[in-house]
């Protein structure tokens, strides 16, 4: 069992998934507040690396990300900064970035760097499975989840094709639109969630916009774990004691710990 | 036409060889899907072309002509040189022919809300122009640095009623304009049709904006067989993305004895890294939808370009071109911003005909080679755009106030 399906293993439990971008403020912060996430009931962490052209991100993680950059944070940076939290943090971590960054450092070397730094899977929003063939099985081969997304806007067809895909969990985004903090989550989420439901046995974990702890509580009825980035980072930039990112983290544990029955 | 051979591509996953597919957020999956699908309906549907070669001819202007430049040939002194003119479109530049050919396909959709991103303004004034025309409404993403050194576009898109948004992350540039062009498409994905310009993008889009395009083509191998009774021996055109090239290069592909060439911008100098000579100097990489050459650091990370012609200030290129470079079928040589205020300067003296700075390119690379062919070859240029929006910049270039 990867350590990605260990977190899932519990039944009823939610998972908490949140995001950072490596790097920003600085790379001490990130190495400072995975082990604080960790600490305070999160089950996975997304990394972020930065890429130069993030189209699917809207402005906070854009913004972070070419600060991260500006830090001359690299693919070889973050690596070294996922080895550097293993040593101290056992809940999976997982890459999140765009195709090209991984497609330049080359799908091997970057998978086995991967494994060596104990890192568990990677998310690409910018690679659908019809391209994915070639990283699936380079994935595999290293013991790496290649978790795929679904959105409002995919058909029955392409739920089928992420589920038979998809490793570890699928990353459901709960709006057509970029990441970013939102007031409303879609009136359709329920919807979308029981759609892939019916034909998914992953778990399900929803992302895109939310960012309180009222919005984590409508996921968590509905899902297996919920994925919080842009307000993670808005809190970062707020506080670099980084108490309201721990304070944050708390309250949504909270919230999911009373959705864990159902 | 029976297409043969390399004509062919791309396959139906949208590969030119190694090169194009569909890097896209699965959001964007079924929206690709639907335009593949209504891209495939209208392939085979006379009353769309018709509908097309209407406006081509009483909208666009449509044939342009094949103009023999006899004073440019006389002073380079060898080839004879001839400009597939372009320049005398609506809107100043070849970018009408695919913005009016979506423009027909995103009404067939029914989709009422078109967003386009612009560099040097022309794809920006063209779709403004095809929306104004068919009652659509327009948005445009532009570089703020594009804004400021294209501002007498903006104007003319604001007067056709578009709705110019300035971006102003990254490089502030083309690339920057795709990027949240995409992120617009991603949220409004239901109601908005993507106006892509150029040979970049997702498949379809390398494949449909070519075959809009590719009138420029089909034209100037009719003109040349009419006039000269075979087609050129070389045929020359500026490249960015690659749109007016690929466009007048298709219908030549299978005449193995035309030679293609494209010029890319070279901009202060290939050895700084201040150009935008994507095939030249770039390695293959994924940049807004497929895969390509791409101008990016030792990371993965994409280049902040740079030219003096904000229409080839652009990072990537498309598919089908890295396609050519590779096969050899076409060639790519680069020019730089002074070389092209030369051709620039050069075709206004002997012509008195003002190119945009992306089509001087070609002129600068044709003039130079003309003078080491024989009298009895042919030179097409495609002369892409006309010059009036870079008035400022040339001026500013050429230290003059205005």
């Amino acid at each position: 069992m990867s350590r990605i399906d260990s977190a899932f293993a519990r039944k009823g439990h939610k998972a908490l998934i949140p995001y950072v971008t490596v790097g920003y403020p600085s790379v001490e912060a990130t190495l400072k507040v995975v082990p604080l996430l960790a600490q305070n009931g999160c089950d996975i962490v997304e990394l972020g690396i930065p890429f130069s052209d993030p189209l699917a991100d809207g402005a906070t993680i854009q913004k972070a990300s070419f600060h991260a950059l500006q830090n001359s944070v690299t693919p070889q940076l973050c690596l070294d900064a996922a080895k550097q939290l293993r040593k101290t943090v056992d809940i999976p971590l997982v890459f999140m970035t765009y195709y090209n960054p991984v497609f330049s450092y080359g799908f091997e070397k970057f998978c086995r760097a991967c494994h060596d730094s104990g890192v568990d899977g990677l998310i690409i929003p910018d690679l659908p499975p019809e391209e994915g063939s070639e990283l699936e099985s380079v994935t595999q081969k290293y013991g790496i989840d290649l978790i795929y997304l679904l959105a409002p806007t995919s058909t029955e067809e392409r739920i089928r094709l992420v589920a038979r895909k998809s490793r570890g969990f699928i990353y459901m985004v709960s709006v057509t639109g970029v990441t970013g903090a939102r007031n409303n989550l879609s009136a359709n989420l329920e919807e979308f969630v029981s759609r892939v439901r019916k034909l998914a046995n992953q778990p399900l974990c929803v992302g895109f916009g939310i960012s309180t702890p009222e919005q984590a509580g409508r996921v968590a009825r509905i899902a297996d774990g919920v994925i919080v980035g842009s307000r993670i980072i808005q809190l970062m930039e707020e506080d670099d004691s980084l108490s309201k990112v721990e304070e944050f983290v708390k309250g949504l544990r909270e919230v999911l710990d009373t959705y864990s029955s159902l | 036409m029976v297409k043969k051979g390399v004509a062919m591509l791309p396959d139906n996953r949208g590969y030119f060889g190694d090169y194009g597919g569909r890097f896209v957020p699965e959001t964007l999956v079924p929206a690709v899907d639907e335009l593949m699908a209504a891209y495939e309906s209208i392939k085979e549907d006379t009353a769309f072309w018709s509908e097309f070669e209407t406006l081509s001819r009483e909208y666009s202007g449509r044939p342009t002509p094949l103009y023999e430049a006899e004073r440019l040939t006389g002073h380079c002194g060898g080839a004879r040189i001839f400009l597939k003119r372009e320049d005398l479109c609506h809107t100043g530049a070849h970018k009408i022919n695919n913005a009016l050919g979506q423009g027909l396909l995103a009404r067939r959709m029914g989709k009422k809300r078109i967003i386009a991103e612009t560099g040097a303004g022309q794809h920006g004034v063209a779709t403004a122009a095809v929306c104004a025309k068919l009652g659509l409404k327009c948005i445009i993403y532009m570089g703020e640095e594009d804004v400021r050194r294209q501002s007498l576009n903006v104007f003319r898109m604001k007067l056709m009623g578009a709705d110019v948004r300035t971006v102003c992350v990254g490089s502030c540039t083309l690339k920057d304009a795709i990027n949240e062009a995409m992120r617009d498409w991603v949220t409004n994905v239901v109601d908005t049709y993507y106006l892509l310009g150029s040979v970049v993008g997702p498949h379809p889009y390398p494949a449909m904006v070519r075959d809009f395009q590719s009138v420029i083509g089909k034209e100037t191998r009719q003109q040349s067989l009419e006039r000269l009774g075979r087609p050129p021996d070389y045929i020359i055109a500026c490249v960015g993305g690659g749109s007016n090239a690929m466009g007048i290069f298709h219908p030549f592909l299978d005449d193995k004895n035309v030679k293609l060439i494209g010029v890319e911008a070279a901009g202060k100098g290939l050895e700084t890294d201040k150009h935008a000579a994507t095939l030249a100097a770039g390695r293959v990489g994924v940049l807004h939808g497929s895969k390509s050459y791409v101008l990016q650091d030792a990371a993965g990370q994409i280049w902040e370009t740079h030219s003096i012609s904000a229409g080839l200030d652009y990072p990537g290129v498309g598919p089908e071109h890295s396609y050519l470079k590779d096969t050899g079928r076409a060639t790519y040589v680069t020019v730089t911003d002074t070389q092209a205020l030369d051709g620039f300067k050069l075709l206004c003296a002997t012509e008195g005909i003002l190119p945009a700075l992306e089509s001087a390119h070609a002129v600068a690379y044709a003039s130079t080679m003309a003078g080491t062919l024989e009298k009895d070859k042919i030179i097409v240029i495609n002369l892409s755009g006309r010059g009036d929006k870079d008035m400022g910049i040339v001026a500013g270039a050429l230290g003059v106030k205005l």
